[in-house]
């Protein structure tokens, strides 16, 4: 990789507009972060070199804690106050800014180098209107006036395409979409023509089709303005899409970097390697996400009994209705079922309904209208206050989203994992129930050293398997999955999808999985239903409705989603 | 335009919904003062050698020999008609005595009130920005104490040194001094009455008497605003809003207070309104230490004589200044931050 060793005096601007052509724009050299903490001193990110050409996008992929973050603000130096540079040196346009003063840095921020943020509607302020927010931005690098600023702030407005943005103008973040927050952010990022910008995470937490939307806008504006971009990212697929070349971080340290194209089809460091393996892409199958568990999982279709005659369904939802208060219909009219040991993915966008139903399904919340069967008998009308005490709780069982917050900060995983069985089954303390809590524990892959922790001491993953544990602790029949690994990395979520489709075909357990990732439920689930505010709009066989899917929704859904080894985003040439 | 209408609105339902309140309010008290130990007609008998027929004919002329929900009853007419009654200590009707007294007990709350915030939140800002540094422990050691002295000791502490020692502050009895006349009453509040008639002699004295009592309840309530204010612009410091601000390379004065000063003040704006409301009944201490003849240790007075009609008076008086304060931070609250109109 090419890089200007030669010493550049760093006085003033001058020299960091003249950067001779064979200096890259952003040159990184032996970058060393550390961070103090309570527990002594961390290496963030140890020995980090790479360097970003003009025009050209980079891409930074990684799972968390692998650095990419740190390195992006440690580029534009805004690190926690814990966080210092301790080593190695960071060139832009020629100049070291690894050492700059904050009268240096703000003169750069914005104008030269910007950044859009993950979770934009917080990256926004909330209580000042979004027009005034970029105004803001061009005013504190050019000397115009506030009028000028609004009329800039509505030209910036249209040019990241915004739907009404005269209208938009006077809003506030609370009032906007989460796609369109990121929208202004970017407006933002842009308002001073910077030469480089650092994307951190763009479009997680937005929904396929406008985390497309958002990236194709992005790629645009960069090509057009000629400007750099560090596409900071743990989706393989976002980076394969949108990057000329990519970076692949591990601990703080670059493991590799190449080509999209070469590094993902041709991964040549054993981690690449595994990272690519997890990513789950439009052919994958769940043994294909972690080698080495291959082995366990039996790659055939699994046969099943056909039932009876007569049996009824496990679980049969009808005309199934949640409105709110103020007239909002959350879910209208739904209806599916599913069999004893079937797997049922339900997908769709934010507002699709999805959740509503799964928590109705679960007996949380409440249906307003509807039926739901369980084992053909009625269970809607219970109400959800009161269906702890049914003998169906124990049946119906749920991992939630979020592995942290779903878990007692005060109990430990012994505790938690117990906590259903004490309630629902009656259990005393004693060897039956540390048997079964060990037991759970071991089928959910959590060693048994560990179920003296409690959650803070332990990693995403090892809380998703607690979740996990709890959920199956009771011997349930219907598991309710609600996007169980949206908050993980690919290399865990790979192992966790694993663990779940061994208990199903191992227990006979039916799932119903809710997801936004396509890939994932195409992977786990024999039927999926598609939902899009609130109803259902296509549903079938996973296999048929991923390959040929019937409506135009469920194709524009499938067309967002970014595979490995897709195509690249055409982008032109900078000038 | 529709921000506005959809405050008013809001500000009317929240009123609407605190009348019953009022109303148990004004119940309650009744009931209590009916509770409380002590006569009423034989406290107010000629002497102690009244004869039983005396106190007999005062508890008629009281009403007191009629039934409790009669009484009641009798009692919630008057008020709908805007009687509060006649206070047997001063002999005047309750409502002219609040009248006369409450500009001096809302002047000295607002002063105060007005000093702890314009000494509180540059503390709290300064605090936080600097936390873990020297000013953030002094701050805190301020704030300490603050809390823990009692506004009885620190009035007389105030008074002994700048009475006593130093003789900067006129002698802590009552609004103004003996020899200043009166301003011609407009609105009650010395300050603005005097600067109204153009007496600014007798404005500096009126200033001059309200500072040590001010600065004696504004002590008392530093400490609260002073640590909201530094915790709310910890929390909007560490903000992604705010890290948004610095990576477009805004001015320090433009991050600091547009951004993160503004989001800070809404808490405060909350703890302010409360801290207003207890300030007007813990007057009562301050009022009695600088002889401030204010509601307070009027409805204290009255409450020692067993004066049903003042205390009652009081109360009420109270719990409608507590629902106005909690409508006004309400409609500003709704002003300053367009998240809350939302629902």
């Amino acid at each position: 990789m090419p890089r200007n060793d030669e010493e550049v005096p760093s006085s003033g601007r001058e020299t960091m507009v003249t950067a001779t052509a064979s200096e890259p724009l952003l040159a990184i050299d032996d970058l060393h972060v550390r961070f103090s903490t309570r527990s002594g001193t961390v290496e963030a990110v140890r020995g980090v070199s790479l360097s970003v050409a003009a025009g050209e996008t980079l891409g930074i992929v990684g799972e968390s804690g692998s650095g990419k973050s740190v390195t992006a603000f440690a580029i534009t130096r805004l690190l926690d106050a814990a966080g210092r540079i301790s080593q190695g040196s960071i060139r832009f346009k020629g100049q070291d800014i690894s050492k700059a003063s904050s009268k240096q840095l703000r003169s750069l921020h914005g104008a030269a180098i910007s950044m859009i943020f993950q979770n934009p509607r917080g990256a926004l302020n909330p209580i000042r209107s979004v027009g005034r927010q970029i105004a803001d931005a061009i005013m504190a690098h050019e000397p115009i006036s506030a009028s000028e600023g609004r009329a800039r702030a509505l030209d910036l407005l249209k040019a990241v395409l915004i739907r009404d943005p005269e209208k938009r103008l006077d809003a506030y973040p609370h009032e906007l979409s989460g796609g369109m927050c990121q929208r202004v952010m970017i407006a933002m990022a842009i308002a001073c023509e910077p030469a480089l910008l650092i994307a951190d995470e763009p479009t997680t937490g937005l929904d396929v089709t406008t985390q497309k939307t958002v990236m194709d806008l992005v790629a645009r504006i960069t090509a057009e303005r000629g400007m750099a971009m560090i596409l900071i990212t743990h989706d393989l697929g976002l980076a394969s899409r949108y990057c000329q070349r990519a970076v692949v971080m591990e601990r703080g340290q670059v493991v590799e970097q190449a080509a999209p194209a070469t590094l993902f089809s041709a991964p040549q460091h054993p981690y690449t390697k595994r990272l690519v393996a997890a990513s789950p892409t439009a052919t994958s199958t769940i043994a294909d996400l972690a080698p080495e568990g291959a082995s366990a999982v039996p790659a055939v279709e699994l046969f099943r009994p056909k039932p009876a005659p007569g049996t009824p369904l496990l679980l049969e939802v009808q005309k199934l209705v949640k409105r709110y208060d103020g007239g909002v219909t959350a879910v209208d009219d739904v209806s599916f079922s599913i069999a004893a040991g079937e797997s049922l993915g339900l997908v769709g966008e934010s507002g699709s309904g999805k959740s509503t139903i799964s928590r109705m399904i679960c007996r949380l919340i409440d249906p307003s209208e509807g039926e739901i069967l369980f084992d053909g008998r009625a269970i809607g009308s219970l109400p959800a206050r009161d269906f702890h005490r049914s003998e169906f709780r124990r049946d119906i069982q749920i991992v939630f989203q979020d592995p942290t917050d779903s878990l007692n900060p005060r109990f430990n995983a012994f505790d938690c994992i117990a906590h259903p069985l004490r309630r629902l089954l009656g259990m005393k303390n004693g060897s039956a129930l540390t048997g079964r809590v060990s037991e759970c524990a071991e089928r959910a892959g959590l060693p048994s050293e560990l179920l003296e922790r409690l959650p803070h001491q332990l990693s995403g993953g090892q809380k998703a398997r607690v979740g996990i544990a709890r959920a199956i602790a009771c011997r349930p029949r219907l598991l309710v999955l609600d996007e169980p690994t949206a908050a993980l990395d690919v290399s865990v979520q790979a192992v966790i999808l694993q663990l779940l489709d061994r208990l199903r075909r191992e227990d006979g357990l039916a799932l119903l999985f809710v997801s936004h990732d396509l890939n994932v439920v195409r992977m786990m689930c024999e039927r999926t239903v598609v939902l899009q505010n609130g109803r259902v709009v296509e549903q079938g066989e996973s296999r048929t409705l991923f390959s040929a899917p019937a409506t135009a929704y469920a194709r524009e859904l499938l067309d967002a989603v970014l595979h490995l080894g897709g195509p690249t985003a055409r982008m032109p040439e900078p000038a | 335009m529709s921000q506005l209408s959809i405050t008013a609105k809001r500000a009317g339902w929240r009123f609407a919904s605190s009348l019953p309140a009022l109303f148990g309010v004004l119940v309650f008290t009744f009931l209590l003062m009916r509770v409380l130990p002590g006569d009423p007609a034989v406290f107010f008998a000629s002497g102690p050698t009244a004869g039983k027929e005396e106190i007999e004919t005062i508890r008629k002329q009281m009403g007191l020999d009629k039934p409790v929900p009669e009484q009641l009853l009798r009692y919630l007419g008057d008020i709908g008609t805007g009687n509060l009654g006649r206070s047997l200590t001063t002999g005047q009707p309750v409502l002219s005595d609040l009248k006369s007294r409450l500009p001096a007990s809302l002047e000295l709350t607002f002063s105060a009130l007005l000093i702890a915030l314009v000494t509180a939140v540059p503390l709290g800002v300064a605090a936080a920005l600097k936390q873990g540094s020297g000013i953030d422990h002094i701050v805190r050691f301020i704030c300490a104490l603050g809390v823990c002295v009692p506004t009885f000791v620190s009035g007389l502490l105030l008074i002994y040194v700048f009475y006593y020692l130093l003789g900067f502050a006129p002698d802590p009895t009552g609004r103004v001094d003996i020899f200043t006349s009166p301003p011609p009453l407009v609105t009650g509040f010395l300050l603005i009455d005097f600067a109204l008639a153009g007496d600014w002699e007798g404005w500096r004295a009126a200033a001059s008497q309200l500072v040590l009592p001010a600065f004696t309840m504004a002590l008392f309530v530093v400490a609260p605003l002073a640590r909201i204010t530094r915790a709310a612009m910890l929390a909007s410091l560490g903000s992604d809003f705010l890290r948004t601000a610095r990576s477009l390379g805004l001015s320090r004065r433009k991050v600091i207070v547009t951004y993160a000063l503004r989001n800070a003040l809404l808490p405060v704006l909350t703890i302010a309104g409360i801290v207003f409301s207890t300030m007007l009944g813990a007057n009562v201490l301050v009022e009695k230490v600088f002889s401030w003849p204010g509601v307070a240790s009027y409805a204290l007075d009255a409450l020692l004589s067993s004066d049903y009609a003042p205390v009652q008076g009081f109360v009420l008086l109270m719990a409608s200044i507590f629902v106005l304060v909690n409508l006004t931070v309400d409609v500003l609250y709704g002003i300053a931050d367009p998240r809350v109109s939302v629902e």
